[in-house]
Parts: structure tokens; sequence; C-alpha cells
């Protein structure tokens, strides 16, 4: 099983006629997730490898049933990309662009509560339940089939954790990366409280980074709510104070938002923390007992 | 993007707000000429993108023109915590009669702009909120309808502001909530807001941020020009593009992904050594980019030793080794180079290394092989 993206998952790609979105999709379909449309405005009846273009998501759920979209539109655009398929039959929102404004990420997360979807990212590597489907950008080879959920703010973590993992056999039910900015629509607690109803998740790996006060949160959420064991990793320990770290989000303000603050705040509630990635596939093989 | 204080100041004068008058110097002649202008007494302000200016001796009062240029010339190429003195703003100094404090910022964790207001200014806020939690009133907002007046007269009245000052006081609160908004701010403060003996309500400070990401849609921006950072390597690697933060090590770090980067450096410190830098060459990262990346962190003399590590997605391993090998041609370097190549491409990319790279790079398995070998030549080097 898995949460989030499945074999029912029916995807409409918007932005597919653009280099990253072509190519992208194309590689999703051969992973074996179904892709039956895509989106560019003006480009209706065009189609990209097969999958039918049309030149709104409202038309594309229309004509194909599609239940998931995937955001490949250029930064300036993307936001109302989004509010499209928010105010489309589509209940899950996948998005990839980085460099959103923040202010366009505040409007669309105050609009997106009040919809009651979904919207993962922006500025994300998008979810793989490996072996069924993926929608996004994740370097597919690196997962294997299993029972650990795994939820990340950074890409290229994802990808090194799940490489850790693999290397002692375990591998995953479903990867989501919910975005390095200040402002994504999933935070830990909307995954961690999935994986939680997951009953094919045995075990949840949390991956943070410095900046905002969404791991602390989380850890209040895993002591109130979850059964299901997590274990955590934090990444930005040498990171000075006032430098953002490359994604918009990571960036410790005042005393606020360190690593350290962060680990402690976990393992105040019970939550074990691994030193590094290598740590944490060791932590996650102990507490499985496999 | 932090705005120097004089260039915030004048895009909320543009917007209505008062500010007492201003000329901003670069030499003592320039502040003596201001202060000439202004007439009567004026404050010299260090013109710098980091707060605690006071404190550190970066403002000063001047009774005449001539001591102007005097404040002036100990105020320019002073350094307040590690960032140079290039400019000052010479303003006409106003009788105070109450210090407020206002802001407008970007609350993360509620996911809302936060509007805050206090009628003790002029000291840093958040002393205040610490030692005096009522004196600071907040409101969250709700961005899709905006800031209203009743929020206004609210923050107001519960702030304590002084009678005669509500008015100006609530007006200047939606004047603020607008240039947040129309300017993409993630802050926009002032501190200390006054009200003046002639009960005028006047922003005798500025701090405004911009979100970098949302820079491009502000041509009124442009014109104020980036401020570049003051170390050589930050201001080379902006200039050029790159992700990069100096830090004091010695082992130079070059990776893919702000996640990987910043997980590289926390290893390297656990292995015992010393990151020099965060270098995140990005996604996708071409032979180019990575030639890019590498002239920037050579170009810190304190590098002993580069550790590379990539993960490749989007990213290609054969094209970070051609990039590499490239690099290494171009500029000759002789110090080791560690390299963990995964993911997209691997095979290709170490073959590449392994046939064709000089004998100061070694290929390394595994991440945390890596980090431990980079940091034993580190050792071996110093």
């Amino acid at each position: 099983m898995s949460i989030l993206v499945d074999a029912s998952t029916k995807l409409v790609v918007q932005g597919i006629t653009g280099r990253e979105g072509a190519f992208h999709a194309t590689r999703n379909k051969a992973y074996g997730t179904q892709v039956v449309a895509g989106v560019t405005p003006g480009k209706a009846g065009q189609d990209v490898e097969g999958i039918p273009v049309f030149n709104g998501v409202e038309d594309a759920v229309e004509a194909t049933g599609a239940n998931t979209a995937m955001v490949f539109v250029p930064p300036a655009f993307a936001a109302d990309a989004i509010l499209e398929a928010l105010d489309s039959p589509v209940e899950v929102v996948v998005c990839i662009t980085e460099g959103i404004p923040a202010h366009d990420m505040l409007r669309v997360y105050t609009h997106l509560q009040r919809s009651g979807k979904t919207l993962i990212g922006p500025n994300c590597p998008g979810v793989i339940s490996p072996g069924v489907a993926t929608v996004g950008i994740m370097p597919t080879q690196v997962f294997q089939p299993g029972r650990v959920g795994l939820v990340s703010r950074s890409g290229t973590l994802t990808y090194q954790i799940s490489k850790e993992l693999a290397l002692l056999g375990i591998g995953q039910s479903t990867v989501v990366g919910i975005g390095g900015d200040p402002v994504v629509g999933s935070s830990f607690i909307d995954i961690l409280g999935r994986f939680e109803a997951d009953p094919d998740t045995d075990l949840v790996v949390m991956v943070g980074e410095i900046g905002g006060s969404e791991e602390e949160n989380a850890a209040e959420f895993i002591a109130a709510n979850m059964s299901t064991p997590v274990v955590g990793y934090v990444a930005g320990f040498q990171a000075p104070p006032g430098k953002q770290m490359g994604h918009a989000g990571a960036i410790i303000t005042g005393s606020s938002g360190t690593a350290q603050a962060k680990k402690e705040a976990l393992e105040a509630k019970g939550v074990r923390v691994g030193e590094s990635p290598t740590a944490v596939a060791g932590i996650v093989k102990e507490v499985l007992g496999a | 993007m932090d705005l120097l204080e004089y260039q915030g100041k004048r895009l909320l004068a543009g917007r209505g707000i008062e500010i007492p008058r201003g000329e901003v110097a670069d030499t003592p002649e320039a502040a003596r000429a201001a202060a000439e202008a202004i007439g009567g007494r004026v404050v010299v302000k260090a013109q710098v993108q980091i707060g605690g200016r006071g404190k550190a001796g970066g403002i000063k009062l001047a009774e005449s023109p001539d001591e102007a240029a005097e404040r002036a010339s100990e105020i320019l190429g002073m350094d307040i915590r590690g960032h140079t003195v290039r400019s000052v703003w010479i303003e006409e100094a106003s009788a105070i009669k109450r210090e407020y404090y206002a802001s407008v910022t970007f609350d993360r964790a509620a996911r809302r702009p936060l509007v805050m207001l206090s009628a003790v200014g002029g000291m840093d806020i958040e002393e205040v909120a610490a030692t005096q939690p009522g004196a600071l009133v907040r409101r969250h907002i709700d961005p899709l309808i905006g800031f209203q007046p009743h929020d206004a007269r609210w923050l107001a009245y519960h702030a304590g502001i002084d009678a005669e000052a509500i008015k100006g006081v609530v007006r200047i609160l939606g004047t603020l909530y607008d240039a947040f908004v129309s300017l993409d701010a993630m802050l926009v403060e002032i501190n200390p807001l006054v009200l003046t003996e002639d009960g005028r309500v006047v922003a005798l400070d500025a701090k405004v941020t911009i979100d970098n990401n949302a820079i491009g849609r502000h041509p009124e921006l442009q014109e104020i020009g980036d401020i570049l950072p003051e170390d050589p390597q930050e201001r080379m690697a902006r200039e050029r593009g790159v992700t990069y933060v100096k830090l004091d090590g010695d082992v130079g770090i070059l990776g893919n992904g702000a996640g990987l980067v910043m997980s590289t450096l926390d290893v390297v410190a656990l292995a015992g050594g010393r990151p020099a830098n965060f270098l995140d060459a990005g996604g996708g990262s071409k032979a180019d980019e990575v030639v890019t990346a590498l002239e920037v962190l050579l170009s810190d003399e304190k590098v002993k030793v580069l550790l590379i590590n990539i993960f490749g997605g989007i990213t290609r391993c054969d094209e970070v080794a051609e990039g590499l090998l490239t690099a290494l041609d171009r500029l000759g370097a002789t110090l080791p180079i560690v390299v963990r190549l995964d993911g997209t491409n691997e095979e290709e990319g170490r073959a590449i290394i392994a046939e064709r790279a000089p004998d100061n790079v070694v290929v390394e398995a595994t991440m945390l092989s890596a980090a431990r070998r980079a940091v034993e030549l580190a050792k071996e080097v110093a």
C-alpha cells in the first residue's frame, strides 16, 4: 500500500509541453503512473508522446478523469496553475516548481485550506510509491518497495537516505518530498498523519533541516498521535545564523530554527535522531528488528 | 534582499509615510553639504544591512555641518559586526515625544502576515517581547481579505498608543501593510515610529527585506541595485549565480541539492574536519556549472582539500566528472580532491575520472567514507 500516489492515480501534467514537463511526464508514465493528460494553454489537440494536451485542467479532467495534477509551470505563473488545479475536481496537486514568490504561496495556502484538498510542494521532488507509481522528478532507481515511509524537506537528501536504507535491504511504502520553501502545502504533520493511518507503513523516517518550526511541531504531533515509530534526521548543524542555505526556507533566524534545537525537540518526545544519513538507516534497521 | 535604511525609507515615503528630511553621503564633505542643506541639528547614521548600529557607535548627533563631517569621517569605514560602513544617511534631528514600534512580517509558523505594534519603541523589540510581553500586540491577517481599518484600530488601542497619535498610527499601519504586499516584502519594520513634539507621526528608521524570489517583478527595486556581499568568494559566487556560503574551515565542499550539501557539512564535522563553505551546484548541473563552482571554491586560499559529493537525480554524474576535468585543466589545481558520485550515470562518471583524472583526484564509494578521507587529507596537508 501507499499514500497519496498509487495505481489509481490518474495524472494531469500542467506545463507538459515545456522541456522539463515533457521529460518528466514521460518518465513518470514509463514507471507505471497513469499519465492521462497534459495542459498547456493554447495547445489543446496536440499530444506529448501520446499524452493528450488540453487548454485547461478542467477540460483535461472532464475528458480523462484525472484525479491528480503535477505542476511544471515557471515560478511567475505557478501559483495560478496551482489555483487552477485546486478549482478543478482534482484532489491532489504536486508542485515541483522552485522559486515561487512567498506572497503568492501565502494566498494559495489560505485558499488551499478552504478547499480541503492536498498540495505537495512547491519546490519539491514529488512523491513515489516504489514499484507502483511516481509523480515528480525522483530518480526512481534509488527506491525499492517496502514498508518504511519517508517524508523530507530535501530532494537529494531523500535519495541519499533511501540509498542508505537500500544498502541495508530496507524498502519504502511511499516517499514524499514536501519541499524546501517557507510556505509549502503539506507539513510534516499532514504526511505523518497519513502514514499513521496507512496499515502498510511500519515506520516513518522524517528528514528535516534548519529554519522554521515544522520539526518542533511534528515532535508534538508524534508524541500525541503516532503509534507508528518515527526516526528523525536533521541537516544543518554547521549552518551559521542568518545565511540562507540553498533552500528559501533553510535559514536560521535569531535563536530559532537551529538543527540542535530541532534534534532536541524530537528527542524530548522520544524520537531517535540519527546524526548522519548512514546512522539513520542503522537506527531504522534496529527499530524494525530486521 | 535587505535594503539599507535610506532605501527602505524612500520606498515608504513614496507611499505617503512621513520621514525626516535627509540625504545619503559617502564622504565627510558630502555629509557636510547635506547637513548644510538640511540646516540645524542632524543625525549621522551608518548605512549597513545589520541591526544594533546605535550600540556599535554607528549613529551620532551633530550640531553643525562641520560636526556632521567629523561624525561622518568617524563612522565611514567603520566595521559593524562584519559589515563595512560605505555610506551614511544625514537627517534632520526630530523633537521626539514618544517612540513606538510597528512592523509587518511573514509568519512562517502561522503561514500568515503578522502585524505587530507597541507603544514601547526605539529599543530591541525582542527584548521588549521578552521582558514586557503585554507591550507588544500581534494580529495575524488573512491574505485573501487583507488588512482592514478595524485591524489597525484594534492594534492601536490594544497597544496603548497615545490618543493624539491614534489617527496617524492607524493610517501608517494600513500603508505599511500595503507596502508589505506590493513590494513582496518578508519584513517591513519601523523602529522607532515617533510622535513628535508638534504632534506628527514620523518613521525615524525603516527595515525592509524583499523576497529574493520576487525581485524580478519589481523594476523599482532594480534601480536600488544588488548589494553584494563583503566576502570576496561570496561576491564572486553571487555574480556568477552560484549558491554559496563561506564558513571558516579548510575542507571545501561542493554538492548538489541544499539538503545533501548541508548534510555533507555535518558529516565532515562529525569526522573531525572543518567545512570551508556550503556550495550547492543545484539540480541539473552541467559541466560549465561545475567549472564555475570550482572556480569559486579554488579562489579561497583557506581550502586545503575539496570534497565533491554528488547524488545524481536530474544531475548526471558523467557531466559532473567532465566539468571537474575541464576545471582542473583550466585552473591547474593540485590540491587533493575527493569525489563521491552516486545516482544517474554514476558508472560513466566514475569511469571518466578513473581514466582521465590526475593523481590528486581520488574516488570514494560512500558519502561517509568520502568525508572521512577528505578530513584525513586535510590534516596531512595542514
